[in-house]
């Protein structure tokens, strides 16, 4: 089975930092990604760079077997086909929660009003928000407004969603609430790759998980090797550090 | 699943080993294409349009008789070292006014969010003030005070019109600036001023030391705005007899029945404004480049 998302030596500096350095990942269809590392260790880059949110300076991008790291390939294309959510829920505070849904299924789908606010409020439902469909962005609680980002991300049906560390700026009693939606998805099939801090999330549900070090994936693998008998000192380190018990 | 961990052999110190792929060497030279071609686009377009307005322009009827009456270049040299004196008076009067204009707007704007009792009045002494000055045409106010004044006969009180013009003009402004100030203010997050307060700072602090510069970045372009229109507006002063570009302009024009003295002075105007633009642009990016740096 060939891989629905193929990256192959990509690099990205800012200035003079090196930011990702020869970073090779296959992602297929149904896989469940996560990129661990600590931070500054390129997740987040890498995760920009794969929507096309910046410009990389080397290797490719493969996306069903189209490159869409070529400058002549529409971005917004290659949006229509991938969902992204961000740690800091970047709701648009002036639009309702129902609103922030609909806004790209209508807009740049061109569905109908009505489809779209049928297939948000079915979402909202699903993820246990319909009740406030109606409300502004700002009157929900942390957890709330990122399961929000969540609906808007998957309304408009991506084949790839990618999650920023999407629990980081949750307090901990809320980080639960979001990731169940992020397992029920991944028990659905979605295709994800997500930046995360939360390893047994990533041992319990990934597919596949990359360690980052200073832009380099320097070891990937099944979570049960990766978390139980890594390859690399780096990250053996890494996991002693976050993880007191694995040691 | 067949993994590799690519390239791990040399973790580190690879940056100056790295030369671009042949596939990146293609990427630049279509990247290049594209901005060479977007720049061709825009270039030749701005040609096009400015060169059809010329003709729409240089073909209509009257064209020779406003060639005559509006660009005629020999009164344009006449009347030039008359302009250039009167503007200066101009420019002074803006530099003045305007230093003015911003502190006293700040002050009104302070007052306005001002949350002590003991301020209560000056809260409402600017509420009037504004509401009221905002009302007034500028010009009828230049008019009021530049003949007004002089004319109470107080002892004390200047009675040259140019400056009353300015105090006029300097009313006039600062309720604008006010209120720009004021919804700069308003724009900050609350929760600026709530970490600002447990640090332990009082909330004059707060305002002084937090929310006040960052208002003052989020409303410089619409503060620029305001100073362009003060730039102009400056020509009002002529209108209490006072012999500034305009008036020397419009002495001119009457003597010898020609406008041209009008185009030369917009030329000044607009040679004023146009670096002061430019300055803020570039002010605002080094601003937004230092503090967005990296962020989404």
């Amino acid at each position: 089975m060939s891989a629905l998302l193929e990256v192959r030596g990509l690099r990205k500096t800012y200035g003079d930092r090196l930011v990702l350095d020869s970073v090779d990942l296959d992602v297929r269809a149904h896989d469940v990604v996560c990129l661990i590392g600590s931070s500054g260790s390129g997740k987040s880059t890498l995760l920009r760079c794969l929507d096309l949110l910046e410009d990389v300076d080397d290797g490719t991008i493969t996306l069903g077997g189209v490159e869409i790291s070529d400058p002549l390939v529409d971005p917004r294309e290659v949006r229509k086909r991938v969902g992204m959510v961000f740690q800091a829920y970047n709701l648009f505070p002036h639009l309702s929660v129902l609103d922030n849904c609909t806004l790209a299924p209508r807009r740049v789908h061109g569905d109908s009003r009505a489809a779209a606010e049928e297939r948000a409020l079915g979402l909202l439902d699903q993820f246990g928000l319909a009740e406030h469909a109606r409300k502004h962005p700002d009157r929900l609680s942390g957890g709330q407004q990122q399961r929000v980002a969540l609906v808007r991300a998957l309304c408009t049906g991506p084949d790839l969603l990618l999650l920023d560390e999407i629990t980081a700026a949750l307090d901990p009693e809320l980080v639960g609430e979001v990731l169940t939606i992020v397992r029920d998805l991944a028990a659905a099939g979605t295709t994800m790759v997500l930046a995360t801090h939360e390893m047994a999330f990533a041992r319990d549900v990934a597919t596949k998980v990359c360690f980052l070090h200073q832009g380099r994936i320097l070891e990937q693998g099944p979570p049960d090797q990766l978390f139980t008998a890594p390859r690399e000192d780096r990250t053996r380190q890494f996991l002693a550090r976050v993880l007191p018990t694995a040691g | 699943m067949t993994d590799t961990s690519p390239g791990s052999a040399t973790a580190a110190g690879s940056a100056a080993a790295w030369t671009p792929s042949l596939r990146e060497l293609e990427r630049r030279a279509v990247r290049r294409r594209l901005r060479r071609r977007s720049l061709l686009v825009a270039s030749g377009l701005v040609v096009l349009v400015l060169l059809a307005l010329g003709v729409a322009i240089t073909s209509s009827p009257g064209w020779p008789n406003v060639k005559e009456l509006f660009f005629s270049w020999e009164h344009a040299k006449a009347v030039f070292p008359d302009v250039l004196d009167g503007f200066w008076l101009n420019v002074r009067l803006f530099l003045i006014c305007e230093v003015v204009i911003l502190v006293l707007g700040l002050l009104v704007a302070l007052a306005r969010v001002a949350r002590s009792p003991w301020l209560a009045p000056v809260r409402v002494l600017a509420v009037v003030y504004t509401d009221l000055l905002r009302g007034i045409p500028t010009l009828l106010l230049v008019l009021m005070l530049g003949f007004g004044m002089p004319a109470l006969g107080l002892q004390g009180v200047p009675i040259s019109g140019t400056f009353w013009a300015g105090v006029a003009l300097v009313l006039s402004y600062s309720a604008y600036v006010a209120e720009v100030f004021r919804a700069g203010i308003d724009s900050v997050h609350p929760s600026q001023v709530a970490s600002a307060q447990a640090l332990g700072l009082s909330r004059p602090q707060a305002l002084r030391f937090v929310v006040v510069p960052q208002a003052v970045r989020r409303v410089v372009p619409p503060l620029l705005n305001d100073f362009v229109s003060l730039q102009k507006d400056t020509a009002l002063v002529s209108a209490v007899a006072v012999f500034d570009a305009v008036f020397a302009a419009r002495d001119y024009a009457a003597y010898n029945f020609n406008y041209t003295p009008y185009v030369v002075v917009a030329a000044f105007f607009v040679v004023l404004t146009v670096p002061l633009a430019r300055f803020t642009d570039w002010l605002q990016r080094r601003w937004l480049a230092r503090e967005r740096a990296g962020q989404l």
